[in-house]
């Protein structure tokens, strides 16, 4: 294990390999332990190992304490649903300390919860009352308007029916009309009627069943009351119909009560006599309002109870949670057998040291007890978390890093390269100053508004954006950069650094075309000349370029991959990789693409066609190369370079596994022969730790794994390289993009001379810009670059197959809640 | 169109095919169930539950709990689900969903119609009915004196009406009468259940046949036991089973017939898939029996996910909730009662 200050071969760097960690045991004794976890909390430096994994919640030393907490945080739910319904706010976080213990807001707590409910009953059962009485009143107008109206037109009937009685005095059925019509008045006597509220929507199905039930000898008048109504026993605003059911009999009424039951429809009591009803009237209204002033006081103590709540709100909760997750954490430690300490174990970076034992010994001075805890390190064969400490610049690289994979302990870290890399690549593709302008003033506006958008909570895509500003800050600064050496600005060319090299050779060359330019002055002293902008051959000539670009740009990179993986196997003491893997790969990369790379930048200007140099160094090495040869001597340099490469893939291959299963062998008979050594110490740390140390080697699997490892570095390196032409592919893209935008959209438009159409020109030259440049060209080259960095920078040396440090941290502790 | 339902069932049935197979990942394991039976206070359990699915469910009741609320709670959780299930699903889904609840509303009708006669309160009678077999005007149910009534009132609204057509007659409704009834209507809506699936074909018709009749001949041969002495005659109770299953015809016919419950035994044991139900058991016992039917049932239903395209997952999986909310409360219920020793005598794993 190169475990200790690294390998001796580079200077500690902080972000380049991963904190040094070491295996933890704390002793506390059980009066302190609560603040021995709340003050190493307060740290955040350490992570717990779960001491009890076989053991279910339930059965922890500390799952009362948790229960507890959890009714807290129960009661608080509460009282923020409350705070919620009455528009409550509670006040943000003050910094004060909460100047109660646990205890004591358990009690408080209580008590608010009983007064809180108390207040909530009486207001609803006021409530209730008031809302019965406001049915009341509502089936005292409708159905007083029933009868006032049946009235009348029984009236109107009765003098029709007089008066036509009287006019056709006729002799043939005087007598039995008017028998029917006293019988009728006879009956009417004994009908009964019941009158109440339903809800609007059962009202039909009620009709239905009063019908079914009575065989249709009923009479019902329903009328829709135009606002809803809070329905007394559920609380809730619903649509209702007054109903006013005439029926006749003992029986009938039974069955109609049942149904109104069924339908949860509220009867009232309804007087015949008109004086009676507005008596009743008067009488309702003035309860009510008198209900009202009562309603009106409980809702306000209530409020003002609720306020004083709020007031504390956030401290409480912060209180609750913290409290959760220490007891959480006692849960993972083991407990003695004499129920005198907890044993913890835990994970924490070499550095923090000092400050845990500051922090043991504080706890154990402030909860005056009378042991310290004891402070041990523990040697294990386990691998330790991944930590980085990174600031807040660092951290979305980092992130970019991670979201692949967590490194390894201790190896090399992309994230150190990623943080000019990334941006540099992006850049090359987005290659625009204009565009680069515009996305640094967005993200210099989240920059600066930092303090403020950090502490509030923001959208999704916002969260993201903002999360990742400093990339976007890089990104923007180095797309300026690229967009300088294009030469681009919105696609319009600038002579920003001195005027164009190229001239008309005479007045005649008029301005569109290219052809019989000379050069009149000094080469254009930073990226492209403007001259080449709009000429025929503009596009080979950048082709040409930025194709040439992204190969340099794509054998360094991967060269530093490969020489990273030196750096791994050089720290962690390991020469089989260092022979078996490093050297070979460089060679083979090198040997081709390196090689291409060198005819790229020696022999710019040149006739020759590099594709035909490559592809028959491999087809036709011994061939004359005829137009192609660039230096003496080239094809005996191909030849040698050729046979390297194809020596440098068995190399990769077949050493490796036999001299790993040689190892394994030496070590296996070692061990079987001298089976005690070293301090009896050790022999007893690492008895627990050591049984799952002896893996079978399996000559087959890390054969067969080795063979994958070539063929992938192998055609990798072919495909790679090829890969990294994307950077052209996409910056070509973005330029030709931003040139249909502007010459097809704006140019046209201006060549109208409308002013309206220049307008709605503007308006689409906008809209395309920053829907399609700004934003989707953006993310399209956000995610090539992260490919490239994730496949083909990291897979020549990036294992990542670690777990990161997740510490026991009241800090990460709130966001993780929210 | 059997075999191709891959081409075209993803169109209307994939989403929920997905949701109700997400759900069943979230059903309580082996080691849930360890955990649980090892409580010692229904907190213990509500302290488990809470880091399961049913945690948003269960965090917000205050803290002397009771087993009603317990399983009120985790039935909610079922009903949302379902709820949400209906709403998204299409026809012939929605149809076959609402097949799953008539079941419940079966027993509703029954539970409110019993309780009437036993002068019970009517809204505690509803607080007892299960929410998925609820329907409007339920509790007008406690009008109706007859079955006559019964039907003309409120059930012919429902889409239990059709099944009614065998069991309308004018006699009062008492304890023997009503339990008839819902046998007959049990074994209508298990026919007419049947029907459809065979209509919609395909693995639907061949995974849901085969789930509802082993239900029919689990309820045929409960049929069978609960009528041993009493004095219901062979003809009714041979009425009473279904005309599906791997029981029917001969089956039925012997069963008609038994007169105990070694009878019921010899019969059952002549078909293999119910032998080693039977086996279990020891001669003249038939307390143990539904637990075994129940594991079986829950071994079948767990087997239709592991067919695609098909709508039985859905009724399995309704199933198997039911079953692990019976699991839920037979558990809290001992738990409270401090009966832990028989903790494992009703419970049915699912996994």
């Amino acid at each position: 294990m190169a475990d200790h200050g690294g390998g001796g071969c580079c200077p500690p760097m902080d972000l380049f390999r991963s904190e040094p960690m070491h295996l933890v045991q704390v002793i506390i004794p059980i009066e302190s332990a609560r603040l021995t976890v709340s003050y190493l909390g307060d740290i955040g430096l350490i992570q717990f190992k779960d001491l009890n994994a076989e053991k279910s919640p339930f059965q922890r030393t500390y799952a009362s304490q948790i229960k507890r907490c959890a009714e807290l945080a129960r009661k608080l739910r509460f009282f923020k649903d409350q705070m919620s319904k009455a528009d409550v706010k509670s006040s943000a976080k003050s910094e004060a300390k909460p100047e109660f213990n646990f205890d004591e807001l358990e009690i408080k707590l209580g008590e608010l919860e009983a007064e809180l409910t108390e207040v909530n009953a009486n207001n609803e059962k006021l409530q209730r009352g008031y809302n019965e009485l406001v049915e009341y009143k509502l089936v005292l107008q409708k159905a007083g308007e029933f009868f006032k109206a049946a009235q009348s037109r029984a009236e109107a009937q009765q003098t029709e029916a007089s008066s036509q009685q009287a006019a056709e005095d006729s002799l043939e059925t005087p007598l039995l009309k008017d028998q029917d019509s006293t019988a009728d008045q006879g009956k009417q006597v004994k009908l009964g009627f019941i009158t109440g509220l339903v809800p609007q929507g059962r009202s039909m199905a009620f009709e239905r069943i009063l019908f079914r039930a009575t065989r249709g000898n009923v009479f019902l008048r329903q009328s829709s009351v135009d606002e809803a109504v809070i329905d007394p026993n559920s609380g809730e605003k619903v649509e209702k119909n007054v109903f006013v059911v005439f029926f006749s009999g003992e029986r009938a009424k039974s069955k109609i009560l049942k149904i109104c039951e069924a339908f949860g429809a509220n009867r009232y009591p309804f007087a015949e006599d008109l004086g009676k009803q507005a008596q009743m009237i008067l009488e309702v209204s003035g309860k009510l309002s008198e209900l009202k002033t009562t309603i009106d006081a409980g809702l306000s103590h209530r409020a003002n109870l609720l306020e004083t709540i709020g007031k504390q709100y956030e401290q409480w909760s912060e209180l609750v949670r913290k409290e959760k997750s220490i007891y959480h954490t006692l849960n993972m430690l083991s407990i003695d057998v004499t129920k005198k300490c907890l044993v913890a174990e835990g994970w924490s970076p070499i550095f923090a040291t000092q400050q845990i034992q500051d922090a043991l010994q504080l706890a154990t001075v402030d909860s005056k007890s009378q042991v310290g805890a004891i402070f041990q390190v523990l040697h294990t064969k386990e691998l330790p978390p991944t930590y980085f400490r990174t600031n807040k610049f660092t951290e979305s690289f980092q992130t970019i890093v991670d979201a692949y994979g967590v490194a390894k302990y201790q190896e090399a870290n992309p994230g150190v390269y990623t943080v000019v890399t990334f941006p540099f690549l992006f850049a090359v593709m987005f290659g625009d100053w204009g565009h680069g302008i515009c996305i640094l003033l967005a993200t210099l506006f989240l920059i600066f508004r930092e303090k403020k958008y950090s502490s509030q909570k923001l959208g999704d895509i916002m969260e993201m954006t903002f999360g990742g500003r400093y990339v976007i800050l890089l990104m923007a600064l180095f797309s300026i950069y690229t967009g300088l050496i294009y030469n681009e600005f919105f696609s319009v060319p600038f002579e920003l650094f001195s005027p164009s090299a190229y001239a008309c050779r005479d007045a005649a060359c008029s301005e569109a075309t290219t052809i019989g330019l000379i050069k009149a002055r000094d080469t254009y002293p930073f990226g492209v000349d403007p001259a080449w902008h709009g000429s025929r051959s503009e596009l080979p000539f950048l082709n040409s370029l930025k194709m040439k670009m992204s190969i340099l740009i794509g054998v360094a990179q991967m060269n530093l991959g490969i020489i990273l993986s030196f750096f791994n196997a050089l720290y962690f003491r390991n020469p089989v990789n260092v022979w078996f893997q490093f050297i070979p790969q460089m060679i083979f990369l090198n040997g081709l693409f390196g090689y291409l790379s060198l005819l790229i930048i020696w022999c710019t200007g040149s006739q020759a066609d590099l594709y035909h140099v490559m592809i028959y160094m491999f087809l036709s090495p011994t061939d004359d190369l005829g137009e192609n040869q660039l230096f003496p001597n080239q094809k005996t340099v191909q030849l040698v370079l050729l046979l390297l490469s194809l020596i440098a893939v068995p190399w990769m291959l077949l050493p490796k596994p036999f001299i790993l299963k040689a190892q394994h062998n030496r070590i296996h008979q070692g061990q079987s022969y001298t089976p005690l050594e070293g301090t009896e110490e050790s022999l007893q740390v690492e008895a627990g730790h050591d049984s799952h140390d002896h893996e079978e080697f399996e000559f087959s699997e890390v054969f067969v794994h080795q063979l994958i490892h070539t063929i992938e570095f192998v055609l990798g390196a072919v495909s790679n390289t090829a890969s990294y032409l994307r950077l052209w592919a996409l910056s070509l893209a973005h330029s030709e993009l931003s040139t249909v935008f502007y010459e097809k959209v704006l140019l046209l438009a201006w060549g109208y001379n409308n002013w309206i159409i220049l307008i709605v020109g503007i308006i689409v030259f906008i809209f395309a810009t920053v829907g399609v440049l700004l934003v989707m060209e953006t993310l399209s080259a956000f995610l090539h670059a992260l490919r490239l960095h994730w496949v083909e920078f990291q897979n020549k040396f990036y294992e990542g197959d670690g777990y990161k440090f997740a510490p026991f941290s009241f800090a990460l502790l709130v966001d993780e809640d929210e | 169109m059997y075999g191709f339902e891959a081409m075209t069932f993803n169109i209307h049935g994939g989403y929920l095919e997905a949701i109700v197979r997400g759900h069943r990942s979230g059903l309580l394991t082996a080691a849930d169930y360890n955990n649980l039976c090892q409580c010692e206070t229904l907190d213990d359990i509500k302290m488990h539950l809470s880091a399961t699915e049913y945690g948003p469910y269960l965090q917000n009741e205050p803290s002397p709990l009771h087993t009603t609320t317990i399983v009120e709670k985790c039935t909610l959780k079922l009903v949302d689900e379902y709820k949400h299930m209906l709403c998204q699903a299409t026809e012939p889904l929605s149809t076959f969903l609402e097949y799953i609840t008539y079941g419940h509303m079966i027993d509703n009708v029954v539970l409110i119609v019993t309780g009437t006669l036993h002068e019970r309160d009517v809204q505690e009678l509803l607080e007892k009915c299960h929410p998925l077999g609820m329907f409007d005007s339920i509790a007008t149910l406690a009008v109706a004196q007859n079955m006559r009534e019964l039907y003309r009132l409120v059930l012919v609204d429902t889409p239990l009406a059709p099944y009614f057509s065998e069991c309308i007659t004018s006699e009062d409704l008492d304890d023997m009468n009503i339990e008839i009834m819902r046998n007959t209507l049990y074994k209508a809506y298990l026919e007419d259940f049947y029907r459809f699936c065979q209509k919609l074909g395909g693995a639907t018709a061949e995974i849901m046949s085969d789930l509802l009749a082993f239900e029919a001949d689990r309820r045929a041969v409960n049929i069978t036991i609960n009528s041993i002495g009493t004095e219901l005659t062979r003809d009714d109770r041979r009425k009473l089973y279904s005309t599906f299953g791997l029981l029917y015809p001969y089956g039925h016919e012997e069963l008609a017939v038994c007169e105990d419950i070694d009878q019921v035994r010899g019969v059952m044991e002549k078909y293999p898939p119910y032998q080693p139900i039977f086996s279990k058991l020891s001669y003249g016992e038939s307390q143990m029996l539904d637990k075994a039917f129940y594991e079986e049932e829950v071994k079948r239903l767990c087997l239709s996910f592991e067919q695609q395209f098909h709508y039985g997952v859905f009724f399995a999986y309704m199933r198997l909730k039911e079953q692990e909310i019976r699991n839920l409360m037979w558990i809290s219920e001992c738990v409270a009662q401090n009966q832990k020793s028989r903790v494992h005598d009703s419970v049915v794993f699912i996994f």
